[in-house]
């Protein structure tokens, strides 16, 4: 390679750095001005409601895709003009500080917040421990914590007994793959359009109307049945939302309707890895069906069962949707998480809503060192 | 399919008796019932939503009077369109940043040599156990005083930094495993960390960006909480979760128009679920460790 470096000799120092500010300014100017522009919602009215909303998404999607490329793009260009020693010691930075610093923003400063915050936003003079005291003398709160705990105890294990039974069933019937979709699809439905698809289900009329509701329409008819046959006195539509204590249960059965496939789908491909042989060999010893599901196939797949028991554990402990969007808490049916919002938005007391993440923590971190242990264990993991 | 697992099957499959398959026929009905009627009412007039069972039409379809006018009614009249809009606006940056971000970190991490890389790394990684309610009250405060509150900035952000943990562990791990030798003849070749990253890490690490990529998309497509605490109720900004829960609010017992709205909402969520399911599937278990 003798010749050509006339040619394309490199440019001199002094215009690589000029070019590389260049670079920067222009990178970092669009985004500003950009983004300006976005928090505008009238700057594309003159096009007509559609076609400005659809610039909108235009520009917005430009922004925010094109914005984080540009930006590493702009954070080399400076690297690449530094002296040698500087860049190689800045380089690695360059890689590993913007998500450092945005989880510090929005994770390790907040969280350390909000603890303080619990033991700090007390009236003055009052002593630190105030708004877990008011939190534990509150019956509002305790409801709230009674009910996180019967969903901690009903929705993991029914989510996990009903994946566990549908996985080993499926595994033997024709057209498994179809049967699986089925009851995988919830997963893909957000909890508040969840709550919509349940609130049909237990829709309620009063008696002599007919019932638009699944379940009131099988209650009725059922019971209806039971009446004409003397054995039970009359029969009337349930408001399933609203009767304490059926409407938690009410609840926590949209909760499995939507985990029942992350279970299932989970527990199905730990089946799948059991080896055959061993199951075959209790088979030959004289094993039933059932024993050897019980004694050989659920033995082994531990391990994954604990995961998804936990997860949904971990899952349930934090819901919010479901009872924000169907009874908004009333009727006896608040949870931890709801309880904070309403503390945060509607009384305004940041103090007690910081309490009540910091007790939702405290219940998380047990299910969350068994969860990653397990994992560990499993090989999965860091 | 090698012949020894297709006779295993064959043979495990003649034992289904009927007990087995009315088991797995009834789950599949509970779980299919309450979408089929979803759909079923979205299609029908508001007079037999609200005064007949869903079930009578199917039992009766001749006799029905079917419709798309609930769909007509609340994709022009009312903000469910520029929440659908607006839920695309949130949900794709929302997906790409912490992905972008935690792609670069991973590789940082697990190939690039600095001070306090271990560290970070274990701050990192130990955040995904946090549940998020621990942030809201400080960040809103920041917001409130940044004006960040109710722009896609801020939404977006906020979601990168909620999501940005376990992204990280995602992709380290994969990131990690790969062969050291095709940086070491990149670097040979003259390039630079930043060269055989995008052009040698990003293509290579395709399934495992594709998994964390459908995790991220649901998550902050069926995202309630965070919208509703950082991005408000406002129609500019209004996402499909909080359009949905708003008419749940305001017009609960619309049963067409609602039931329209539910299924206009879980559209796009479920075409990117079936089809890249796959992936799915991948990032399912080891995603189930985020807090």
């Amino acid at each position: 390679m003798a010749e050509p470096i006339e040619s394309v000799r490199p440019p001199s120092p002094g215009l690589k750095i000029l070019r590389a500010l260049l670079v920067v300014g222009a990178v970092v100017a669009t985004l500003w001005l950009g983004l300006r522009v976005l928090r505008d919602p009238n700057v594309f009215s003159g096009l007509g409601p559609t076609l400005s909303k659809l610039s909108q998404a235009i520009l917005a999607l430009t922004l925010g895709v094109g914005g984080i490329w540009a930006l590493f793009y702009a954070g080399n260009v400076i690297i690449e003009v530094l002296p040698r020693r500087a860049a190689t010691f800045l380089r690695p930075y360059l890689f590993v500080l913007p998500a450092v610093v945005v989880v510090g923003v929005y994770l390790v400063y907040p969280t350390a917040g909000t603890v303080v915050e619990s033991f700090t936003d007390v009236p003055e003079g009052a002593d630190p421990l105030t708004n877990y005291r008011a939190a534990f003398t509150n019956a509002d709160v305790l409801q709230a914590m009674r009910n996180n705990l019967i969903w901690l105890l009903v929705a993991p294990a029914v989510s996990v007994g009903i994946g566990l039974a549908f996985a080993a069933l499926v595994d033997r019937v024709r057209r498994e793959a179809v049967a699986k979709a089925f009851v995988f699809m919830p997963l893909a439905v957000s909890f508040v359009g969840a709550s919509v698809i349940w609130r049909f289900m237990y829709a309620w009329k009063p008696t002599g109307q007919p019932q638009i509701g699944v379940l009131n329409a099988l209650w009725v008819g059922v019971g209806g049945v039971l009446v004409d046959l003397g054995l039970l006195a009359e029969v009337e539509p349930v408001a399933w939302l609203q009767v304490i204590p059926w409407n938690t249960l009410a609840l926590i059965a949209i909760m499995v309707w939507l985990q029942v496939g992350f279970a299932m789908v989970i527990l199905s491909a730990a089946i799948k890895g059991v080896p055959p042989e061993l199951t075959e060999a209790a088979r030959i010893d004289g094993a039933s069906e059932l024993q050897s599901f019980f004694r050989i196939t659920v033995p082994s797949i531990r391990g994954s069962i604990l995961t998804v028991f936990t997860t949904i554990a971990i899952a349930v402990l934090k819901v919010f949707d479901i009872i924000f969007v169907t009874t908004g808490g009333n009727f006896d049916t608040s949870v931890v998480a709801v309880r904070m919002y309403q503390e945060m938005f509607r009384f305004r007391n940041f103090g007690q809503a910081t309490t009540m993440a910091v007790i939702l923590l405290i219940a998380v971190l047990p299910i969350m060192v068994v969860n990653i242990r397990n994992l560990r264990r499993q090989g999965v993991g860091a | 399919m090698t012949t020894a697992t297709r006779e295993r099957k064959g043979a495990r499959r003649t034992h289904a008796g009927w007990l087995v398959k009315l088991t797995v026929l009834l789950i599949v009905a509970v779980w299919t019932i309450p979408s089929l009627g979803l759909l079923t009412n979205s299609l029908r007039t508001s007079v037999d939503s609200s005064t007949t069972g869903w079930w009578t039409s199917l039992f009766n379809p001749v006799a029905t009077e079917w419709t798309l006018a609930n769909y007509n009614r609340v994709l022009t009249s009312g903000g469910l369109f520029d929440a659908l809009i607006n839920s695309l606006i949130v949900t794709i940056p929302s997906t790409v940043i912490p992905i972008t971000l935690a792609a670069f970190a991973a590789f940082g991490f697990a190939w690039l040599k600095f001070r306090g890389r271990s560290l970070l790394f274990g701050v990192m990684v130990g955040l995904i156990v946090v549940p998020l309610q621990l942030a809201l009250v400080p960040m809103l405060k920041i917001y409130q005083s940044a004006e960040l509150t109710g722009s896609f900035l801020g939404i977006w952000l906020a979601h990168t930094g909620f999501g940005l943990p376990l992204a990280v562990f995602l992709l380290y791990n994969f990131i990690s495993q790969l062969p050291q030798d095709i940086f070491e003849s990149a670097y040979i070749d003259g390039a630079s960390p930043f060269t055989a990253f995008t052009r040698l890490v990003l293509p290579l690490s395709v399934p495992a960006l594709a998994s964390f990529a459908i995790l991220q998309f649901l998550w902050v497509w069926n995202d309630f909480l965070v919208a509703l605490v950082f991005l408000g109720t406002s129609s500019n900004v209004a996402v499909l979760t909080i359009e949905l829960a708003s008419i749940v609010g305001s017009r609960g017992e619309a049963f067409h128009l609602l039931t329209a709205a539910a299924f206009v909402s879980m559209v796009i969520p479920l075409i990117v679920f079936l089809s890249l399911q796959r992936f799915f599937v991948r990032g399912l278990l080891a995603g189930s460790v985020k807090g």
